[in-house]
């Protein structure tokens, strides 16, 4: 491979190089595999809808030609595959592989493009390569060729007429540089077909979607990446301080068991009280960055413990058997537990009911309450943080929270795991 | 404390487990075995037959409830020996599953915090020991917070509730009594009611079947 990325820019480049790098050869071949697979192709599409056309009246021929858009894909994927000759780079990203595109061809989308470029090989592509090969191929091997053939019969190239040998060596001079500018034209002429060609089959549209996917499954991973983080600390912290401050108490305890009523006594118990809430602190925020119930025992326990220490009375109707992939769990477990304190905060609600269940391999949390409505998403409540965070693994979010009420919070999101 | 116990300890946290030993022997009792894993425990249960395990419910290797299982495993292959449960925070799931194994010696369900207030958790010890069961009154005070709309449970009187739920902390007649400042003529009055709205077995020991009734209708 030479230093340029592809043949195009490596035409534009130093002309010493671009004649002695690998590109003239590539666009040749991709322009010499163009003619075969063209005549190819017409000939496939030409019995394809000639026999649909024809038995179009017995059913059979319809199927043929529903079958097209399946044959132009497969016929996308080969030109695809050949544009590598001259773009190396081309759609680098994910795009679904053939087998699995013709594994789903029940609901393949027409590609208009992918035919459209089918026709254009089967007619135009391959007939312009050919002409151009031939001239281009040709014409150098002749003018080389002249001193030898001048001896057979007269040479007739372009208007140029050789009959003696004393014009032949000339021609072999013409001839070396014209393997240079057969060089440069087999070149562009490959750049230009295939920059259609990826117009056609690998449009910018197609990258951007590409893209796309790449950004969501980055995003994906960076919600893991920092879901694992929030367990890490979640773990720290249970494993130091807390293990600490509970040995720190019973510590104090047991001090308070060998001391005599007095100042000491006091000051001790008070050291013991003082711990506690420390250790009770600690709890609460280790529950606000991953509650360990939720890691030990699920959903379904972790809401329940929510419920429990809502002020305002929770109802639970949960369905849900089984763990659920960590992400979906936090999220939900977030959701419910955002949303139940908005309901005693905001809500003037007298209780609530917190639903979830999966079916359909998704996931449904919502939360309801009887309170008197109002609820705006958009205004500073940490549902907005939600929001992107449900987003992020594929789910939705929808509040409705009509004045005077009642409140829907719900979630939606897919439990497969990608 | 009357008599001093053989007890069998498994805890994984090793801060812990020194503090429990440490308190337990200070209280004059015996720690046959100080663990750190739940097969530990079965183990020495099996071979020290202690009259008490005081076992943590999250252990490795998967910080679920090793010991909550190995209790069970226990209750089933020595039922006389007592069970002391602790938990670091409030799981109803281990209280469902705890009492679905109540026959046989005292159980009981405490948070690890308990075990600071070193002379209320000795006597928790002593109760289960003597066959009680305990629940742990944070537990408890969670599980009556919860709203019951159906189930016996719905037709007890706000009072009766509270008698029941003093009941489950392990407390007598006498005690509840003091608590709720009214007579223990009162309080039997309320426990007599109880059991009647529970439709319990005569046979049975009725007041702990009224305190499971209660745990799951709390616990669902």
């Amino acid at each position: 491979m030479s230093l340029h990325a592809d043949a195009w820019s490596a035409v534009r480049g130093n002309p010493w190089r671009f004649l002695l790098s690998a590109w003239p050869w590539r666009s040749l071949v991709y322009l010499l595999s163009t003619v075969p697979l063209g005549i190819g192709v017409f000939a496939v599409l030409a019995a394809l809808v000639g026999l649909g056309v024809v038995t179009a009246v017995i059913v059979v021929g319809i199927l043929l030609l529903a079958s097209l858009p399946l044959v132009t894909t497969v016929i996308a994927e080969i030109e695809r595959a050949r544009l590598r000759l001259v773009f190396p780079q081309v759609s680098g990203g994910e795009r679904p592989t053939l087998r699995e595109r013709l594994h789903t061809w029940r609901t393949l989308p027409v590609s208009w493009s992918e035919i459209g470029y089918a026709v254009l090989l089967a007619t135009v592509g391959w007939l312009v390569d050919a002409v151009v090969l031939t001239l281009a191929v040709t014409t150098p091997i002749v003018l080389l060729l002249a001193p030898v053939l001048v001896r057979y019969d007269a040479v007739d190239i372009f208007g140029w007429r050789i009959d003696t040998a004393g014009e032949a060596w000339p021609a072999v001079a013409v001839g070396v540089v014209s393997l240079a500018v057969v060089a440069y034209l087999v070149t562009v002429l490959a750049s230009a077909q295939a920059a259609l060609t990826r117009l056609l089959l690998d449009p910018p549209e197609a990258r951007l979607v590409t893209a796309v996917t790449e950004l969501r499954r980055s995003r994906a991973g960076l919600v893991d990446a920092f879901e694992a983080e929030r367990r890490r600390i979640e773990r720290d912290l249970h494993d130091g301080a807390q293990q600490r401050l509970v040995a720190l108490t019973m510590t104090l305890g047991r001090a308070e068991l060998e001391l005599d009523e007095g100042p000491a006594l006091d000051l001790v118990t008070r050291s013991h009280t003082l711990a506690e809430q420390a250790l009770e602190d600690l709890r609460a925020t280790v529950r606000g960055i991953h509650p360990q119930v939720l890691t030990d025992h699920g959903l379904a326990a972790a809401i329940h413990e929510l419920a429990d220490r809502s002020p305002v009375p929770v109802d639970t109707d949960l369905h849900l058997a089984g763990r659920l992939p960590a992400r979906v769990e936090t999220a939900a477990y977030f959701l419910v537990s955002e949303a139940l304190t908005n309901v005693a905060r905001h809500s003037g609600a007298r209780s609530a009911q917190v639903h979830a269940w999966v079916a359909d391999a998704t996931l449904t949390v919502a939360v309801v309450d009887d309170g008197h409505g109002g609820a705006d998403p958009t205004r500073g409540s940490g549902l907005a943080g939600l929001a992107a965070r449900i987003d992020a693994i594929d789910g939705t979010l929808d509040i409705t929270g009509p004045p005077g009420g009642p409140t829907h919070v719900r979630m939606t999101c897919p439990i497969s795991v990608r | 404390m009357t008599r001093p116990l053989r007890i069998v300890i498994a805890e994984d946290a090793a801060l812990l487990r020194e503090g429990l030993v440490g308190i337990l022997e200070k209280a004059g009792h015996q720690v046959v075995a100080a663990v750190a894993d739940a097969d530990a425990l079965l183990v020495y249960t099996a071979s020290h037959r202690p009259d008490v395990i005081v076992t943590d419910i999250r252990m490795p290797p998967t910080h679920t409830d090793e010991g909550l299982r190995a209790a069970v495993a226990i209750r089933a292959r020595h039922p006389d020996i007592a069970i002391v449960l602790l938990s670091a925070y409030i799981a109803e799931a281990y209280v469902a599953e705890l009492l679905e194994s109540t026959t046989g010696g005292g159980i009981g369900y405490l948070l690890k915090d308990r075990v600071s207030h070193v002379r209320e958790f000795l006597d928790n010890l002593g109760r289960v020991t003597a066959g009680g069961t305990v629940v742990d009154p944070e537990v408890v005070r969670h599980l009556l917070a919860r709203r019951r709309n159906d189930g016996p449970l719905a037709a007890l009187t706000p009072r009766e509730r509270e008698v029941l739920a003093l009941m489950a902390e392990g407390y007598t007649n006498p005690t509840i009594a003091e608590h709720l400042v009214v007579s223990e003529a009162a309080v039997r009055k309320h426990v007599g009611n109880i059991f009647a709205k529970l439709d319990l077995d005569p046979d049975s020991d009725r007041r702990v079947s009224a305190v499971l009734a209660y745990l799951r209708g709390a616990s669902r």
